[in-house]
């Protein structure tokens, strides 16, 4: 029996699309030119980088942060909306409709605050042939100050009135675009909704400043000496993202459709966003790192992955995992798990006993090669046996007999040793080792029933505080 | 401290070695080395740091690359080596740091922790910067140091830090020892050496070249210093024992390396044979062919599985179009006035393992230049050999010392280097002048470490 073939077609508040991968509003979509060329490469939609309110740009506009010689691990700009005339933006849209009618353009817009104003431009997008709206709450620089942008989505009442304006005149889906820098974002969210938003959108860029220069002492991205706040994004920002999703998502009165974004590079992105249960997905920064090619391993990658799991359409997993989120209270206090270090795997690099005993419980230790076992010897004595060692050149000629080392093989001594009886279950070891696969977190049978914490206060069963704390020097 | 022109300035190195020498470590940009030192899993009680003899704390030294702080990685290094740079180039490191990098068992390619030292390294030479330690407090001690090799020049650096003057005496005029004259050229080049031995001059350390130390003068440095160290590495190369060895066109190894490294020697004849396969001997065969050699042939009375040179300088020796002749014998030089030939004799294993020459397989190369590379003898006759404790303890020829403390069955004396070890490299010889330098200081504050 086979299932049938997977597809990435789908329908997001009503706008059918051949894949769920659009561009975000943002320089990757800023004329008729670039996103034609993304269309080409296989990009199922582009919002249009936000048009309305005339602007002038600064230089320089963008700045980021690396990681362990990994570049643009987070994207900061101060960039501001579209600086093209709006006639420009609305003929060129029509254009790409025109060439490329399969395809999805969202009008972004960003205007101010009155009435009439959003009537007209939501007029001329939607008479220019966009396939839909997203009205732009989020961005968190420049805009802001002039009241627009975060400064609407920052206030729930601001963003219903602005949102019920559009509503009044808009004949296609209206998505309304959250700022992350806010404390709670579903109050933006269910004010969208009261006011009759389609869909939603989240998340925009979170406000940022990446970086002083040590020789200068000038901000990034430096415009004659200063800078400002800007928009922060790209791989940095997608757990932020991913959980003001579930927020959004697993409150009615604000879920909708949502378009997800933060830091989606790769189809795996894309898939968790969906899981947690976003309509579709919106890329950026992953666009303006390696450019719209991408777009072709991240529908490949995503088809194999729904392939493998038997999932026909983007709708079978769409908000599979939003249950699996719920609130600490209810998380079961008798599920034990203890770390277990594969030693067949092990390649010796003791990551996992220094971070235990530094940054965890004092429960991995180095004496595989012991008497007994030895759980006082700390980090410090490891490395002062060490220190004594006396070292020489191996040479063939004068160390006849001496055991040559292989390298293949890590030694027994550099193996820690799990005390699985003081192991918390915390993951911090598994997650420090540079080996997949070689520390598993392993299920121990307590043979007790699932108790959370709710169940437990309320069978008057209030723990007595802290666990007891190893005494190592003892 | 003397006031002197600097060594470098006093040596110039000659053009056409340096054309035909180059650089075998090509070094690392800057944001290579970034990008490598990042590779580094920043082991906890690092397998690198066990493995390297002095110990450098390779992780941390690595991980301040990463982080841009690449005067703090020198100065990490050198606390632990002071002649990091020269290690940095002349370590078989992959015997050593790199040879036990986990990352054999992990993606299979080891952190290039050399070359990442040689980047920290030649950082901070090209920073102009001071050697980033201070001589100690002066103690009123003095040391006398024998031999300007890296032995006593790492424990004329512990001495000079802790406060004890510290003389080295040498019968060259340059210091530095094998660093100096013996390393490879494409490894280690005689300036660097010098270059860096100038930096440990900023210590206060003090140098009397050309002072070839006899019993005599031992004597006299033992009652006016508080503590000797022997950093005198070994003797000459072996002779071979055979007809025609006095014949021109007869030389050694060492003699070989030193002289072209120091310029005396430009040019090679056509047809060199080296007689030994230690790596001694293919730094010589690997320098006739650069000197423009036409055929380089090592001579070795056993198989190649035997050699006692490492296999990646057998490898590099092959890829420089080296000949190898094993198991056989050179039975007779002959020439008239100078080398014209040399005679080989098969050996044949018997059953304990020994080797015989076989009767009839005598066979002959034309050749101009024989490079002797067969082992050096020691250099002990001018020790004290007098009774009880004056004796310096020796067995197999070398000086039995206390490996922790460096010293010799005579109190008084400390001792470091090829000289204990029987022959290892310039990283054996500074953990042992450091470990002696530190063992000296305690014992002249009454702390008297050996047993």
């Amino acid at each position: 029996m086979s299932t049938p073939k997977p597809t990435l077609e789908t329908t997001f508040a009503g706008i059918k699309c051949m894949n769920p991968f659009w561009l975000a509003s943002a320089p990757p979509t800023n004329c008729g030119e670039q996103v034609m060329r993304a269309f080409d490469a296989g990009w199922g939609g582009a919002v249009w980088k936000t048009i309305g309110a005339p602007i002038t740009n600064v230089s320089s506009r963008y700045s980021s942060i690396d990681w362990d010689g990994h570049r643009m691990m987070g994207l900061n700009n101060i960039e501001l909306i579209s600086d093209r005339p709006t006639e420009v933006n609305l003929r060129e849209i029509a254009e790409v409709k025109r060439r490329y009618p399969k395809n999805i353009v969202i009008a972004s817009l960003m205007v101010e605050s009155k009435r009439e104003t959003w009537h007209e431009i939501v007029q001329r997008a939607e008479d220019a042939g966009a396939d839909g709206l997203e009205l732009n709450f989020g961005c968190p620089h420049g805009m802001s100050e002039r009241g627009m942008g975060s400064a609407v989505g920052q206030v729930p009442e601001y963003c219903e009135q602005i949102t019920s304006w559009v509503k009044e005149k808009a004949r296609t889906p209206v998505i309304v675009k959250l700022t992350p820098n806010i404390s709670d974002i579903r109050m933006p969210a269910r004010a969208a909704k009261r006011a009759g938003a389609d869909a939603l959108s989240a998340i925009n860029t979170i406000n940022s400043i990446t970086g002083i220069n040590l020789d200068n002492f000038q901000p990034n991205p430096n415009v004659d000496g200063k800078s400002s706040h800007g928009g922060y994004c790209g791989p940095a920002v997608k757990p932020i993202a991913l959980n003001m999703v579930q927020q959004v998502q697993s409150d009615p009165a604000a879920a909708l459709p949502l378009s997800g974004i933060g830091g989606i590079g790769t189809w795996r992105d894309a898939a968790e966003f969906i899981l947690l249960g976003c309509g579709n997905v919106q890329v950026c920064t992953a666009v303006m790192h390696y450019g719209y090619r991408i777009i072709e391993d991240m529908q490949d990658g995503l088809l194999a992955w729904m392939a493998e799991k038997g999932f026909t359409t983007i709708d079978d997993f769409r908000g599979l995992s939003l249950p699996n989120v719920t609130d600490w209270k209810y998380l079961n206090l008798n599920y034990k798990i203890v770390a277990r270090i594969h030693e067949d795997l092990c390649i010796g690099c003791q990551l996992c006993y220094t971070a235990c005993w530094d940054g965890a419980h004092q429960c991995i230790h180095l004496d595989r090669t012991a008497p007994a076992p030895d759980t006082t010897r700390t980090p410090a004595m490891v490395e002062a046996t060490s220190a004594q060692r006396i070292s020489t050149t191996p040479i063939p000629k004068l160390d006849s007999g001496g055991a040559a080392h292989s390298s293949a093989i890590t030694p027994l001594e550099r193996i820690p040793r799990v005390d699985e009886e003081h192991c918390v279950g915390c993951n911090l070891c598994a997650l420090v080792c540079p080996v997949e696969n070689c520390i598993t977190m392993e299920q121990i049978n307590n043979g007790l029933p699932p108790q959370n914490w709710d169940e437990r206060t309320s069978a008057g069963l209030v723990p007595e505080g802290a666990r007891e704390v190893m005494n190592t020097n003892g | 401290m003397s006031q002197r022109a600097s060594y470098r300035q006093q040596f110039s190195p000659a053009p056409e070695i340096a054309a035909k020498f180059g650089d075998i470590h090509p070094p690392l940009g800057s944001q290579a080395a970034t990008v490598e030192a990042n590779r580094c899993l920043y082991c906890f009680d690092a397998p690198c740091t066990a493995a390297c003899p002095t110990h450098i704390d390779v992780p941390r030294f690595i991980k301040k690359i990463a982080s841009g702080n690449l005067a703090g990685s020198a100065r990490t290094i050198l606390d632990a080596n002071i002649l990091g740079a020269s290690c940095s180039r002349a370590c078989p490191v992959n015997v050593l740091c790199e040879g036990s990098c986990v990352m054999h068992r992990y993606n299979k390619q080891p952190i290039q922790i050399g070359r990442l030292q040689q980047f920290a390294m030649d950082s901070f030479h090209a920073s102009g910067n001071p050697l980033p330690f201070e001589p100690g407090e002066e103690t009123g001690r003095s040391v006398a140091l024998i031999g300007a090799g890296p032995a006593s020049l790492a424990c004329a650096a512990e001495l000079r830090r802790r406060g004890i003057r510290a003389t080295i005496h040498d019968a060259r005029p340059l210091p530095g020892g094998l660093n100096t004259y013996g390393i490879a050229e494409y490894k280690l080049t005689l300036a660097d050496s010098l270059h860096e031995i100038d930096l440990l001059a900023q210590l206060g350390v003090e140098f009397r070249f050309e002072t070839p130390v006899d019993a005599a003068l031992l004597a006299q440095l033992e009652s006016t210093h508080d503590a000797i160290f022997l950093g005198i590495g070994l003797g000459g190369i072996h002779q071979l024992g055979v007809a025609g060895e006095q014949l021109a066109g007869v030389t050694n190894a060492l003699d070989l390396i030193a002289g072209y490294k120091s310029g005396l020697i430009t040019t090679s004849p056509a047809r060199v044979a080296v007689v030994g396969a230690g790596n001694t001997a293919i730094d010589a065969a690997i320098a006739s062919v650069r000197l423009g050699a036409v055929e380089v042939h090592m001579i070795y009375r056993r198989g190649a599985e035997h050699m006692s040179a490492f296999s990646f300088e057998y490898e590099h020796a092959k890829q420089e179009g080296v000949n190898f002749f094993w198991h056989v014998q050179p039975t007779a030089i002959r020439g008239t006035g100078s080398v014209e030939s040399l005679q080989l004799t098969r050996l044949a294993p018997t059953t304990d393992g020994s080797l015989i020459l076989e009767p009839g397989s005598e066979f002959t190369l034309p050749i101009d230049l024989v490079v002797l590379a067969i082992g050096q003898g020691t250099h002990t006759t001018f020790l004290p050999n007098g009774s009880g404790s004056a004796t310096i303890q020796l067995e197999r020829g070398r000086i039995v010392i206390d490996r922790v403390s460096g010293q010799t069955s005579n109190p008084k004396y400390f001792a470091g280097g090829d000289c204990t070890n029987g022959g290892r490299e310039v990283v054996d010889a500074v953990a042992d002048g450091k470990r002696a330098g530190i063992g000296i200081a305690a014992w002249l504050e009454g702390n008297h470490v050996h047993a």
